[in-house]
């Protein structure tokens, strides 16, 4: 039942689009490890992800999943340098390239203010910063985002993928909100029920007919005045007068 | 109470006002309405973001250097041990426990009455105490980061109500007499045994062992285990009961130097392991799903702590009965004390969780002299306390986040 080909050139930024359900987080958790697929392959540069060992490919890919809950009481630090977890061996201690990788992360993502705060303390856009700052300082030069900007008000949303795309790493994100992945996707792919029914740049994937088609929703997809992107505007379905 | 003005918006409502009888509103098109002020995002850009620290002063927490923590928690677990070893029914004096122990380090021990009492009866129990304040305490850690829960005990897995279940069929009807002064410890470690395996077997659903399936098996069964030592009591000697009611309360009062290898052993393999764990752990306290984007083999990672931490608490109990607390509150004490990186906590968690044991089990046995008090008591009233203050101190974690 699934029949996904999707490829990321380096560099670009891939968006993956569809209903609740349609597979993109299950195709984001097969190739960060969460999921084992029955057939089919990862490459990355031509290599096997999957074949490879864990930390390895956690050094080549990182992944920004939905603002995460964390139990317990770390800092932001702390957070950071949990980054440098596939770079380390069981008695490894930290050393300077350690540190400097982690505040280099932190000062990329302009979290500097907030290394000594908990992590739990910190508000939903933040904590999405320090989360990328953790994918960077692992050190991989893919980024997989797996709905990063859910429960983020817009200033946040627009921040953050604009960072993201500001960092120069290749990126394939799973994403909601279609106007805005019109604005940051080079190429985006729509899925339905585990298989792609689109791709290709944002205007010619995100119309009027597919979004009825693949969400069953009843939208205009306009010109978005400044970009030229295609940009939704939700209608009432039910007629109120 | 609405307000009694006569141009009351409720009053001019309950006219009755169709469509067409409704004075005509002005028409403000589109094209009539004044022309908005140009305010695009373009004309005036948000400032960059900054992450500006809040007006509340961060709170930083103590990040002193770990060599310098463990060494305050070594110093403090030696006093509390001499503490221990000298405090008692009959008192010595510091000075006096140091020559005995020496004396027998030297190979050349006295036989006086002090040097029995410190070392046949005091220094075993100081020992062991330490070893099982340890053991739970980082099984406590681990449990906690393993199901990802605050309130977990490193009595979730079952393992404690399995070991209750063989000590009481030993206490109450002489399973494993044959054994002598061992039959307790083989009861419970059979019963910590089996639990351990009907909740690792239980929980796993497919190949995977997931934090809710094990928080819930572990307490389902549990609770099975328990309502069989309930029905042992129920069929057993009433006379022989009041012993297993003491043994499930917990004790070192049968402490001696034989029980004191296994154990120990079993708590120095486990901390060597978890220790080189601790980055693993951190990955798995954010989550499965960040852990195996970090590269950490969850599935194999979390059935090697499932049963190191079995296998320390088995150990535990079967030495000591099943004290209450002290895997739930140490571990976070230590995380307010020194923050939940495990390459902080384990550590300290082991020189603590000790310290605490051994205070536990002198004030257990010197409150009320010359009885005993079951520790599990003195746990509960020592551990309490002190989290909530510490809790009420920094309330981050437990809840609010201002």
């Amino acid at each position: 039942m699934w029949d996904v080909d999707i490829a990321v050139p380096d560099g670009s930024f891939v968006g993956l689009l569809g209903p609740n359900g349609s597979g993109k987080s299950t195709i984001l958790k097969t190739i960060y490890r969460v999921h084992r697929p029955a057939e089919g392959r990862v490459l990355l540069e031509g290599v096997d992800l999957l074949a490879m060992g864990a930390r390895e490919a956690a050094r080549r890919v990182a992944v920004v999943a939905q603002e995460s809950i964390v139990e317990f009481d770390f800092t932001v630090l702390e957070i950071v340098m949990i980054g440098r977890t596939p770079h380390k061996r069981a008695f490894d201690r930290e050393d300077e390239l350690d540190r400097s990788i982690v505040a280099d992360a932190i000062e990329r993502v302009g979290c500097q203010a907030l290394v000594s705060r908990s992590f739990n303390s910190l508000s939903g856009g933040e904590k999405q910063r320090v989360l990328i700052a953790r994918a960077l300082a692992q050190g991989a030069d893919h980024l997989i985002l797996d709905e990063p900007t859910n429960h983020l008000d817009v200033r946040y949303q627009i921040e953050i993928l604009e960072l993201v795309s500001s960092l120069g790493v290749t990126v394939l994100a799973a994403l909601h909100d279609l106007s805005l992945a019109a604005l940051f996707c080079d190429t985006v792919y729509l899925l339905t029920d585990g298989r792609v029914v689109a791709r290709g740049a944002p205007d010619r994937v995100i119309t009027t007919e597919t979004v009825r088609e693949a969400y069953g929703a009843d939208v205009l997809v306009v010109e978005h005045p400044e970009t030229g992107t295609p940009h939704l505007i939700p209608r009432r379905t039910a007629q109120h007068d | 109470m609405r307000p009694r003005d006569s141009e009351s918006p409720v009053e001019m409502r309950t006219r009755p006002i169709g469509p067409h009888e409704a004075p005509p509103l002005p028409r403000a098109g589109p094209h009539e309405a004044p022309p908005l002020p140009p305010v695009g995002p373009y004309e005036a850009p948000l400032p960059p973001y900054r992450a500006e620290p809040i007006a509340l002063p961060a709170r930083r927490r103590d990040r002193r250097p770990l060599p310098v923590v463990l060494l305050v928690c070594l110093v403090l677990l030696v006093v509390a041990m001499v503490a221990g070893i000298a405090i008692g029914s009959v008192g010595l004096n510091p000075g006096s426990v140091w020559q005995v122990i020496l004396d027998h380090l030297e190979g050349h021990p006295n036989s006086t009455v002090t040097d029995a009492i410190v070392w046949e009866i005091r220094l075993p129990r100081v020992l062991l105490a330490a070893v099982v304040g340890a053991a739970l305490t980082t099984a406590g850690t681990v449990v906690q980061a393993l199901v990802r829960n605050s309130l977990a005990d490193p009595f979730l897995l079952g393992v404690s109500s399995g070991a209750s279940v063989g000590a009481t069929a030993v206490l109450l009807f002489g399973a494993f007499a044959s054994l002598g002064v061992w039959a307790i410890s083989a009861g419970s470690v059979c019963g910590a045994v089996v639990a351990m395996a009907a909740v690792f077997f239980v929980s796993r659903t497919g190949r995977q062992l997931s934090p809710t399936q094990l928080i819930l098996c572990g307490v389902v069964l549990s609770a099975l285990f328990e309502s069989v030592t309930s029905f042992l009591i129920f069929k057993g000697n009433p006379q022989a009961t009041q012993s297993v009611l003491f043994w499930l309360l917990g004790s070192f009062g049968n402490a001696n130097w034989t029980q004191l290898p296994i154990p120990a052993a079993v708590l120095v393999v486990a901390i060597v392991y978890l220790v080189t764990q601790a980055r693993p752990l951190n990955a798995l306290a954010m989550g499965a799903e960040p852990a195996a984007s970090l590269g950490v083999d969850v599935q194999r990672l979390r059935r090697n702590l499932f049963v190191v931490t079995s296998l320390m608490v088995g150990v535990a109990v079967a030495v000591s009965g099943v004290i209450g607390f002290v895997g739930l509150v140490v571990p976070h004490i230590v995380r307010l004390l020194v923050g939940s990186d495990h390459r902080r906590v384990l550590p300290v968690g082991v020189l603590f969780g000790a310290t605490f044991m051994v205070v536990g089990d002198l004030l257990a046995r010197t409150i009320v002299s010359p009885q005993e008090m079951p520790i599990g008591v003195i746990t509960a009233f020592l551990g309490a306390p002190t989290l909530i203050v510490l809790i009420r101190r920094r309330p981050y974690l437990y809840g609010t986040t201002q």
